[in-house]
């Protein structure tokens, strides 16, 4: 097209103006974009800066170690294993579908795990991780690691979980951990946070619960600079936690093992204490259950069979149980009368088979009656009317107190769950609790260890030891904290008179020693370890029933008490075998076997006990489930 | 032709054109540019592999084009302008019956050695056109109605392909940047009022008929507006674009985390870091002082191109370096714009830095056209 210069110079003054127009638009333009970026960079850029910083740098809690559980001879009681498992935050949570679906592939995640997740994270908090798969192999665990570019969010975390390598046995003692639950966390008062860690394992019973507070530790800190899909960069900052206080208990896991293995599957308890310091040697409570299951959240048809079995797996019946001491409290009320003056140590009481007292009769478990009997006599027997009489000369208040001088209805300050106070009746708790006076029959059942009376075995064992050494032996089950031993505490005189005190326990001597005793088939024949018991049987129901003809809930408890050996007393063992029969058949017996094993340090040799009973124990020790069966060598593992 | 009869003598011929290119130009260029090579070394991490190698690769070569372009006379290029916008548009329709699929849109054609982008080339051809149309147009006619609808129609046609790939940024740029010829060309503000007024209106249909069973957009679409309306009300999903670049722009400050200290982009807090999201890296790492010098850059370019074609008599010489002038700065206007939050995610990469490999291309060879006016432009015979 041709043009006419003044057409050219026509068109060049448009483009002029309009480019010009334009340019000044674009400029403009360009001046509002700077203006927008001084306004996001400059004014606003304190906040951006914060955003920038939350938006890389993560913190997380470290979880610390939980402290170690040993015996007293360093055997590890409760430990923590590493477990694998993998986690995903909400915030990283974007691909979810592709990740589950991946996993599924990979390591083969359930779709009920697959929908936990789902629900879980949408309650979940932003940046709280949900476990997607716990307790991994660590063939699945380093799968999943490998795969870590194709799993965006996903982190794969090695955790520590608490496991009890001796599995039942300490079930009741040392007890379990298991998962923090808002209802644990709603009964707090302040809320460490430790616990909002996820899956972090909270003492549940026993010394794992009671102890919780020193077993913890405290939680560590970890800053990590992560990318967008919250794959981490590099570490920025770690304060490690502190681990929580190893902790070395009393006790001693042979003995404590032969104990569960011993009383086996009867409803039964056993404490083992020592006489001097009050150590808690063994506590055993059958049947028991595998603490481990609780670590990794017991399902709930395993917890309704512990529930439901009529045995009572679950609470510990060494502090838990209480039991009318039966005949064993025949020495409280014995010491009671002989304090009170009431009664000589030779002085001799008829025994008919019974006794009238305000109208009642009373009887001896003897129909026939046992004749005169002074107080050693009293005891080798078991006479219930020698009691009686005791009971109405020296009275309840009497018989009372001299319980509680021996620890009777008395809690012990020890770390263990749901410790029973058992009871020591008076006429004020009488009028109290149950609205009536006292009347001297509740005196004349209390003196034989019926009626209200009720003790825990710990409380039994206590009272034996104190028997043995007349001192305040308070029982121990903490021997130390990070190795700082702990107190022993009590072990003052208890002040009874020595000479007193000598009948009663020859009268226990004779027990297990006479060939008349009650517990002379219990007897020891190592003349070094001979023991001092007393056989209790104390009934369930009233009426006197052969016990063989009634269901297993209405027969009598079985108990025994003792303490070897008796010219140098170590240990104290009380057995309660719930519903068992006779104190004398088959809680004595047990108590035997359990006061060897504690004094050897092992599986007993044969020829302490009487050559006669020989091929019958050793039968029953190649039967024993026992974790070590070396006998009588002290040779322990050192954790 | 005006000038070839007019002008030729004064014209530099030969290897003395090189010469008389328009340098300030060519160093602003390669300025930007080298400003993408650090950025997209900063975003690999401080490496020249994956990006920043190719794509000083592909700048050297754009570069190479660009001085081939501007040698050759630009009535050559007035001449075959037709014959660009028919062959962009061919391919524009192949693309969507054969065209890859990429990032969600299908844009592109595999070429072996690189991967084309009709919509690039039509972008300029659509310049072109226009320019060689209003240049061959007599100037009395240019505000005619049917002389007004001629051009509408070569927009509106690509832009309706473009639309459907969906490409939604590069629609934008094809439109006003016809229309910006066209206001160049001189065609009457009434037209322009008029169409702004009747966008307006449309916006309002646009928003209106969401929903209804003649929803003028994709969901994706609206999503975007919406996203872009209140980013913060879906932080991760939808939102995350912005927010995450608001947060990496704005983390920046006066003078910015440093060279490769950018934690945002290098954390892949960002989406397409190394592409359209580029500019948050610069803004990151230099802060505003960084990101301003850009502008300014930028800005730079535009000036020394308006002048050019101020100074240019022949009408498509001057149309043409208009028209690639602000199909330039409408792209780094709406990238800049999508970043800071003031435009919906459009998909515009920042031109010169962003790492693609036919946006370089087709721009420095645009350049090439600008520069072949610039050396071309009738000259007095004083």
């Amino acid at each position: 097209m041709k043009r006419t210069p003044i057409e050219n110079a026509s068109s060049a003054k448009r483009i002029t103006r309009r480019a010009l127009f334009l340019g000044g638009s674009q400029i403009a333009f360009m001046g509002l974009l700077g203006i927008r970026m001084r306004y996001l960079q400059v004014d606003q850029a304190d906040k951006f800066r914060l955003l920038a910083e939350e938006n890389r740098i993560k913190d997380s809690l470290l979880a610390p170690a939980r402290g170690l559980i040993y015996d007293r001879s360093g055997t590890v009681l409760a430990e923590n294993e590493q477990t694998f498992r993998v986690v995903i935050r909400k915030e990283d949570s974007s691909e979810l579908d592709a990740v589950l679906l991946k996993l599924e592939e990979l390591i083969g995640i359930t779709p009920e795990d697959q929908a936990r997740v789902r629900k879980e994270l949408k309650d979940a908090g932003p940046s709280a991780p949900v476990i997607i798969a716990d307790r991994l192999s660590w063939e699945d665990f380093s799968t999943v690691s490998a795969n870590g570019p194709a799993l965006p969010g996903v982190t794969p975390e090695v955790g520590l979980s608490r496991y009890y390598p001796l599995h039942n046995d300490f079930a009741h003692l040392v007890g379990y951990v298991g998962p923090v639950s808002s209802y644990d966390i709603s009964k707090m008062e302040t809320v460490d946070p430790l616990y909002k860690i996820p899956k972090f394992q909270l003492g549940k019973f026993g010394v794992e619960a009671k102890l919780e507070d020193t077993l913890k530790g405290k939680a560590g800190l970890r800053r990590v600079e992560q990318n967008a899909y919250g794959r981490i960069i590099r570490e920025l900052d770690r304060q490690e936690g502190q681990p929580g206080a190893n902790i070395q208990l009393t006790v001693d896991h042979k003995v404590q093992n032969f104990i569960q293995a011993r009383l086996g599957g009867e409803s039964a308890s056993a404490v083992v204490i020592d006489v001097e310091t009050g150590d808690i040697i063994a506590a055993g409570s059958t049947p028991a259950f595998d603490p481990n299951l609780f670590v990794r959240g017991i399902s709930s048809k395993d917890y309704s069979a512990l529930l439901e079995n009529d045995h009572r797996p679950l609470p510990a019946k060494s502090v838990q149980g209480s039991y009318p001491p039966g005949s064993t409290f025949k020495m409280v009320s014995a010491l009671a009368a002989l304090e009170a003056g009431e009664v000589a140590p030779d002085e001799t009481v008829r025994c008919l088979g019974h006794v009238e007292v305000g109208g009642r009769r009373f009887h001896c478990w003897k129909r026939a009656g046992h004749g005169n009997l002074n107080l050693v006599g009293s005891l080798r027997h078991s006479c219930d009317v020698f009691y009686y009489e005791m009971a109405q000369r020296a009275g309840i208040e009497k018989i009372a107190e001299m319980g509680r001088r021996l620890g009777l209805g008395e809690t012990y300050d020890l770390p263990l769950s749901g410790i029973n106070s058992g009871l020591m009746p008076d006429k004020q708790w009488k009028l109290a609790n149950r609205g009536a006076e006292w009347v001297v029959g509740d005196s004349l059942n209390a003196a034989i260890g019926q009626g209200f009376v009720l003790a825990t075995p710990l409380q039994l064992a206590v009272m034996t030891a104190r028997l043995a050494t007349n001192r305040e032996v308070i029982p121990r089950l903490v021997k130390s904290i990070d190795g700082v031993e702990q107190p022993v505490r009590g072990g003052g005189p208890l002040g009874l008179n020595e000479n007193m005190l000598r009948s009663v326990r020859q009268g226990m001597f004779e027990v297990v020693n006479s060939n008349r005793g009650t517990a002379f088939r219990s007897r020891i024949a190592d003349e070094a370890m001979r023991m001092a018991g007393k056989t209790g049987t104390s009934q369930v129901r009233s009426a006197v029933v052969n016990n063989n003809n009634v269901p297993w809930e209405q027969r009598d408890h079985a108990l025994f008490v003792s303490f070897a050996p008796v010219e140098a007393p170590r240990y104290a063992v009380s057995v309660v075998v719930e519903h068992g029969g006779g104190g004398s058949s088959v809680a004595a017996p047990i108590a035997r076997d359990i006061m060897l094993f504690a004094l050897h340090g092992a599986v007993p040799p044969l020829e302490a006990y009487p050559s006669s009973q020989r091929g019958t124990i050793q039968e029953r020790f190649r039967t024993l489930p026992l974790i070590d069966r070396e006998t009588g060598a002290d040779e322990r593992s050192q954790a | 032709m005006s000038y070839l009869e007019s002008t030729l003598k004064t014209v530099p011929t030969g290897i003395a054109k090189v010469l008389y290119l328009n340098w300030a130009l060519v160093l602003l260029l390669s300025a930007v540019a080298s400003v993408g090579f650090l950025m997209l070394y900063s975003n690999a991490g401080g490496s020249f592999q994956p990006w920043a190698e190719p794509q000083m690769k592909r700048f050297a070569l754009g570069m190479i084009a660009m001085m081939m372009i501007a040698m050759v006379p630009i009535w050559f290029w007035r001449n075959i302008a037709g014959l660009a916008y028919i062959i962009s548009f061919i391919l524009l329709i192949f693309v969507e019956f054969f065209g890859h699929v990429g990032m969600g849109a299908q844009r592109w054609i595999d070429l072996g050695f690189m991967k084309l982008q009709p919509s690039e080339l039509m972008k300029i051809a659509l310049v072109m056109l226009l320019a060689a149309y209003y240049d061959w147009l007599p100037l009395e006619k240019v505000s005619r109605p049917l002389w007004v609808a001629i051009p509408v129609a070569l927009i509106l046609v690509p832009t309706f392909l473009v639309l459907k790939q969906p490409d939604l940024g590069t629609s934008i740029l094809l439109v006003a940047g016809g229309a910006l010829v066209m206001f160049a060309a001189g065609v009457s503000w009434i037209y322009f009022g008029a169409v702004i007024a009747l966008f307006a209106g449309l916006v309002t249909a646009v928003f209106a008929s969401r929903g209804t069973g003649w929803q003028l957009l994709n969901d994706y679409q609206y999503r975007r507006i919406d996203t872009f309306l209140d980013p913060s009300a879906d932080p991760l999903g939808a939102g995350y674009h912005i927010t995450q670049a608001k947060i990496a722009l704005g983390s920046g400050g006066w003078t910015g985390r440093g060279f490769m200290q950018g934690t945002q982009s290098r954390l892949n807090f960002l989406p397409e870091k190394h592409t359209d999201f580029i500019f948050t890296t610069l803004a990151e790492e230099f802060g505003f002082i960084g990101a301003f010098s850009l502008l300014a850059l930028y800005a730079g370019i535009i000036i020394f191109c308006l002048i050019s074609a101020m100074n240019n008599r022949d009408r498509f010489g001057a149309l043409v370096t208009i028209g690639i002038t602000a199909t330039f700065f409408l792209f780094f206007s709406v990238n800049m714009s999508m970043v800071m939050g003031l435009m919906p995610v459009v998909g515009v990469p920042l031109p010169l830095v962003s790492y693609g490999g036919s946006a370089m291309l087709v721009l420095l060879a645009a350049f090439g056209i600008v520069q072949s006016a610039h050396v071309h432009r009738p000259r007095s015979k004083r």
